[in-house]
């Protein structure tokens, strides 16, 4: 039975009880609690199955490393899966499920696995599901998708918010155990901008569980003294919670903090993601205990011995009235030391050391415990718990010497320092043979742009177990940061604690040493993916040399927890089959981050309406107030179109392109570019952006041009207007004016740096209208202001004025092939200037269009369109563009790579009009199949479709295309296949559908 | 012709932090060589103050001069004299190659103000707004989100924000959520 004693529990408060629920049982804990420690206070030692097999699996350890206690958490946009239940703080009214079982915990179908464990060996994915092939997407896959898979995903929208936070600092500790807690002191006493992050809600770490003394306090009282001298540190912040979760080039640290996990009643962001540039980290982030590999480790009541030790001093749980410590080392002696005091049952310490343990062990004998010395566990009895082991020679294979009854195993296989910020940005690794472990080298650290290290490592993370040792390194990282970071460290004695003397450990990978193939099948090195001593040492065999291969082979250390237990045991398994020293092995690669952190940290506040900025014109009011149909244009939302109610988008369109012919329709240009070039190079700038000629435009006139990059590929376009002497207003397309912008001072400060021209883009300074169709000048004319009459104000000329009262710029354009004047507003009279235009436009019938008119109507007059005629392989010459290529120009950009062969070739794909013979509309992106077959069996292509719509105005189907030698083929008729079988002919034409001759526009 | 309205039309998000639509401001682009003496009179007789140094704002009411650029500065006049502004520049450097233009209408125009203002600003942009590091005077042409934008610090510690129009809420909402999210409590 594990139990809640009943005193005791340094992080309780038993005055305030919690009540909680665990898979339907109601289940109650108390404040101060983890979901883990509450679990095991209700004896629920059973809380999950594994990955593979399906075996039971109970807590094992007691922090941010726990491989099996994993639950899905919370409930509807609670919900969430993979919580770790001994980082989980328990709340009332929590609710967990257990994962990967059915159907019950307690009895599991798939536990059938474990039967077949024998055909699931280290590989399995790659050999036992090859053959047949068809039978891996039927059979196979959703065979191992049914069992894969911890955790359930998420359905519901998360209720909850979040958010980033930007921080600076000159150190930044990551731990707050007591060599974080000194190291921060030290660079705060330096005067150093500080931050120290606690992944836990307390500080203070193992310290104060183990009983150590430092300076001459208990550790407990050290370390509130200490956390009070930083609290009156203005320069020093402070943050419980908050885990460090990766170290990142240029010292950029990111932070994650949960703010309302422990209480989900509380206000505000849910976690909070700190994006930090320090100039100096302190990762003093302590040690994880490593299991021990014997078999049978994975039953629920096997725990790691500083757990057992965590879970009776922090909250007064008793995992087992008798515990068996199996150990390499004098630290698990502690904890029998610290059951025994308590009041429970140590049945035996098994030391596979012959020589036992230092003065702890001397400590135990006089508690009367029995030390077995050069023992091991052959394996533990049970099912699913612990019911006792069998003990055996370390030296041996196995056989049982005796069986001890037991309840709990708390086992310790020595400690690794968590090596993983320091790993992070590229710190490197020395192996320690003595203790058995990586460890930092502090000559090979994460250098940032100086080449100087940037990461220092403090207290027992840089492997300093002892904790004198490990305060005398902290006080030392804590002022070399300091340093480091440019200020004046204090001198002074770091504090010393009271150490025992203690006896060296013992390596051990596998117990016993012997171990069979019976055993090793049983003894686990990865919990929470089912990776055992056999695996890997199959994986050996097989030839996986390196410890990648073999890591993702057998998957070890590949599941959520990221091998925290398993890394370094594994590898020593896989050293010792490849019959090489463990460094020469190395390690996998440590990544970001340190556990997982929430989706939603990472989005911040990055969500619904903010999601992503929408750029919004200064009529998008009435745009949605008049039931606006929106398409996305780059991040802007434009009106596609105005349906009326009742009425289909497409009929609107139509009904939009008719008025709009007939009698006047409006169109928000205002996304348009707009770029304001200017200076005395400004033309002889514009010269070599533009394939025509832009400097010999007359002032007040307009031209329009074409923008290709140095491939010669047409990139953009749009009507250029001459100002005055010295200044051009270039359009762009909606998405090109930041792209064009920055493409302009690209070339003008990276190339053409001497010349004289400066640019703006002025896109957002105006509301643009486009009053297009034969009642637009009579409408303009009733605003008055100013002349805009054909003699004062002719085609492709601009004149500013006011119109209506409205300061207004006026361009005689067209992108419709009406009579049509573009009017430029300043922005914030643009709406204004809208509703005037409806009101004054009533009697001529004006209706708004949105873009599916303005793209119908183009394609009427041949017009191209970036995006539809272009996709970054088409040249002007492809679409008939060669009238607007100047041939004066000795240069401009794309110039030469148009004169290539491959472009100059007759053989090209060129623009076209399509008819089809039935009148029918050619499906977007159909292709027009040519004669006979490629090399690979496909049928040959002879052209594809860039734009088609049905046109209002026509009455039919209209295309445009490119097609092999189109020009020259005027009158052949082609095919478009359909997807559904059947196909379209069409016949090729010019592509000016409508007002050939221009006469319309020109009024 | 009709008043002009901010794209933000008044907005107020009220609270510990206040965001509000800080109005129409009269704002002009200017590029040029900032160390010549022209340029330096008509910066000086436009906005009454002198050319202000790298990541600068020199900003009194709605008058001022904001450091953008090695060779580009924005300039705050009173919405109603930026035409008038501009011709004055023209006119003042004509034959000095510099572009002058107004883009007072081009903008949405943010205050973040109250005891906190800072830590809402570093839950958005990529800066140290510690009070020693970003002091009154202060200014940053970074991003708010995921949207470019230029800010400074005033006297009084409220933030002055300016952004692109067009994407006018989302600076303002942003900034409005984060002052509802409540305090960080790492930033005086």
């Amino acid at each position: 039975m594990s139990t809640r004693l009943a005193s005791g529990g340094r992080l309780l408060n038993r005055g305030r009880a919690l009540e909680f629920q665990f898979n339907g049982k109601r289940l109650m804990g108390y404040e101060g609690d983890t979901l883990a420690s509450a679990l095991l206070a209700n004896d629920q030692m059973m809380v999950g199955r594994s990955f593979k097999y399906h075996r039971p699996r109970g807590v094992v350890a007691s922090g941010a490393e726990e491989p099996n206690a994993l639950v899905n958490l919370g409930k509807g946009g609670k919900f969430e899966p993979n919580q770790r239940t001994t980082t989980t703080e328990l709340f009332d009214g929590l609710y967990a499920t257990s994962q990967n079982h059915w159907p019950t915990l307690e009895f599991d179908i798939g536990a059938i696995n474990a039967l077949f464990a024998r055909f699931l060996p280290a590989g399995f994915y790659y050999k036992t599901f090859m053959t047949p092939r068809p039978f891996w997407k039927h059979i196979y896959e959703p065979f191992i998708r049914q069992s894969a898979g911890l955790g359930k995903a998420p359905k519901d929208r998360d209720a909850d918010t979040y958010e980033h936070f930007y921080f600076y600092a000159d150190v930044v500790v990551i731990g707050g155990g007591v060599a974080g807690l000194q190291a921060a002191l030290e660079a705060g006493k330096a005067g150093a901008r500080v931050l120290v992050m606690e992944q836990t809600a307390d500080w203070g770490g193992r310290a104060v569980v183990d009983g150590v003394e430092i300076a001459g306090k208990p550790a407990d009282d050290w370390v509130k003294g200490v956390v009070q001298a930083l609290e009156k540190m203005e320069n020093v912040t402070l943050r419980t919670r908050c885990m460090g979760a990766g170290v990142y080039d240029h010292g950029y640290i990111l932070g994650y903090e949960r703010l309302t996990d422990h209480d989900p009643v509380l206000q505000g962001p849910r976690h909070r993601l700190w994006r930090i540039r320090a100039k100096q980290t302190i990762t003093a982030t302590g040690a994880i205990e490593r299991p021990l590999s014997f078999a049978g480790n994975d039953l629920p009541g096997v725990l790691l011995a500083g757990a057992v030790r965590d879970y009776l001093v922090n909250w007064g749980v008793s995992v087992g009235d008798r515990t068996v410590v199996v150990t390499n080392n004098d630290d698990a002696y502690r904890t029998a030391i610290a059951l025994v005091d308590a009041g429970l049952s140590v049945p035996a310490i098994i030391d596979a050391r012959p020589e036992g343990a230092g003065a702890l062990g001397a400590v135990a004998k006089a508690k009367g415990i029995r030390v077995e010395e050069g023992k091991a566990i052959a394996k533990v009895k049970g099912k699913t718990r612990v019911t006792g082991v069998a003990l055996c020679l370390q030296a041996g294979e196995g056989a049982v010497i005796d069986e001890i009854a037991c309840d709990c195993v708390a086992m310790s296989g020595g400690w690794s320092p968590v090596v993983h910020l320091w790993s992070h940005c590229g710190g490197k690794l020395k192996w320690d043979d003595a203790q058995a472990m990586f460890r930092p080298d502090p000559a090979r650290a994460p250098t940032g742009a100086d080449g100087e290290g940037f990461v220092l490592t403090a207290g027992t993370s840089s492997g300093e177990l002892g904790t004198t040792a490990a305060l005398a390194d902290a006080t030392a990282a804590g002022r070399a940061a300091a340093k480091a970071a440019g200020l004046k460290p204090k001198t002074g004695k770091a504090p010393v604690a009271n150490d025992v003397d203690e006896t060296p450990m013992a390596a051990v990978w596998l117990m016993p040493q012997g171990a069979g193939a019976e055993l090793k099948m049983k003894a686990w090195l990865d919990y929470q993916n089912d990776v055992k001593v056999s695996d890997v040492q199959l994986a050996a065999r097989e030839g996986f040399e390196s410890v990648e291969h073999t890591k993702r082979y057998t998957t070890l250390g590949m599941a959520t927890d990221q091998g925290k237990l398993s890394n370094i045991n594994g590898l020593a398994i896989l050293s010792q089959s490849l019959n090489q020293a463990i460094p020469q092995t190395g390690t996998t690669t440590f990544r970001p981050p340190y556990t997982p952190i929430s989706m939603g940290a990472i989005g911040g506040s990055a969500r619904d309406e903010l999601f992503q900025p929408i750029r919004k014109t200064p009529m998008h009011g009435w745009h949605v107030e008049n039931g606006a149909d929106f398409e996305p244009v780059g991040h802007w939302r434009r009106p596609y179109s105005f349906p009326r109610k009742g009425e289909g988008l497409h009929d609107a369109v139509n009904r939009e392109i008719v008025n709009t012919r007939t009698n006047v329709g409006l169109l928000d240009a205002s996304t348009l570019g707009k770029l304001i070039v200017k200076g005395p190079d400004a033309g002889r700038f514009l010269d070599m952006l533009y394939t025509n000629m832009m400097s010999n435009l007359a002032i007040g006139k307009c031209r329009y041009g074409l923008m290709c990059t140095e491939n010669g590929f047409l990139t953009d376009d749009g009507v250029v207007a001459r100002i005055d002497e010295d200044t051009w207003l270039c359009h762009t397309t909606t998405g090109g004016a930041d792209r064009i912008h920055a493409w302009m001072e690209d070339w003008l400060q990276c190339e053409w740096w001497d010349w004289k021209v400066y640019v703006a883009n002025v896109t957002e300074q105006y509301a643009q209208v486009a009053v297009v169709g034969p009642k637009a000048r009579q409408l303009l004319e009733k605003l008055g202001g100013m002349d805009v009459s054909k003699e004062t104000l002719p085609f492709m000329q601009w004149a500013d004025g006011t119109l209506g009262g409205f300061p207004v710029r006026v361009y005689r354009i067209s992108f419709s092939g009406e009579l049509s004047y573009e009017i430029a507003v300043a922005a914030s009279h643009g709406r204004a200037f809208w509703d005037r235009l409806l009101k004054d436009g009533e009697e001529f019938g004006i209706m708004p269009y949105g873009t599916e008119g303005l793209h119908v109507m183009r394609a009427e007059k041949g017009f191209i369109m970036i995006g539809d005629e272009t996709d970054g392989t088409v040249i002007p010459q492809d679409l008939g563009l060669g009238w607007a290529i100047s041939k004066k120009k000795d240069d401009y950009l794309g110039k030469r790579a148009q004169e290539r062969s491959h472009m100059a070739d007759p053989e090209r794909w060129k623009l076209v009009g399509l008819e089809t013979l039935d009148g029918s509309v050619i499906p977007d992106g159909a292709y027009a199949v040519g004669e006979g077959h490629n090399a690979n069996g496909q049928r040959l292509t002879q052209g594809r479709v860039t734009s088609t719509y049905y046109s209002p105005t026509l009455k039919r189907g209209i295309a445009m295309g490119l097609v092999h030698r189109g020009p020259e083929r005027m009158g052949e008729i082609i095919e478009f296949p359909k997807v559904d079988g059947t196909s379209v002919k069409a016949r090729i034409a010019d592509q000016v559908f409508y007002d050939k001759a221009g006469e319309k526009q020109d009024v | 012709m009709s008043e002009p309205v901010s794209f933000l039309g008044g907005r107020v998000a009220e609270g510990a932090v206040t965001v509000r639509d800080a109005g129409l401001q009269g704002m002009i682009t200017l590029r040029g060589d900032l160390a010549a003496t022209k340029v330096k009179n008509v910066v000086k007789k436009v906005t009454g103050q002198a050319i202000p140094a790298q990541r600068k704002a020199l900003v009194e009411g709605r008058r001022g001069a904001l450091w953008m650029s090695p060779d580009e500065l924005l300039l705050l006049v009173p919405y109603a004299e930026a035409e008038e502004a501009v011709a004055t520049i023209t006119k003042a450097l004509r034959g000095v190659h510099h572009l002058a233009v107004n883009v007072s209408d081009a903008r949405a125009y943010v205050t973040v103000e109250g005891a906190g203002a800072a830590e809402v600003m570093a839950k958005n942009a990529p800066v140290d707004f510690s009070a020693a590091a970003f002091g009154a005077g202060d200014f940053r042409r970074s991003r708010v989100g995921q949207v470019a934008a230029a800010f400074w610090k005033d006297e009084a510690g409220a933030f002055h924000v300016v952004s692109f129009r067009s994407v006018g809420d989302y600076v303002f909402d942003l900034l409005r959520v984060s002052a509802e999210a409540g305090p960080v409590g790492a930033l005086s």
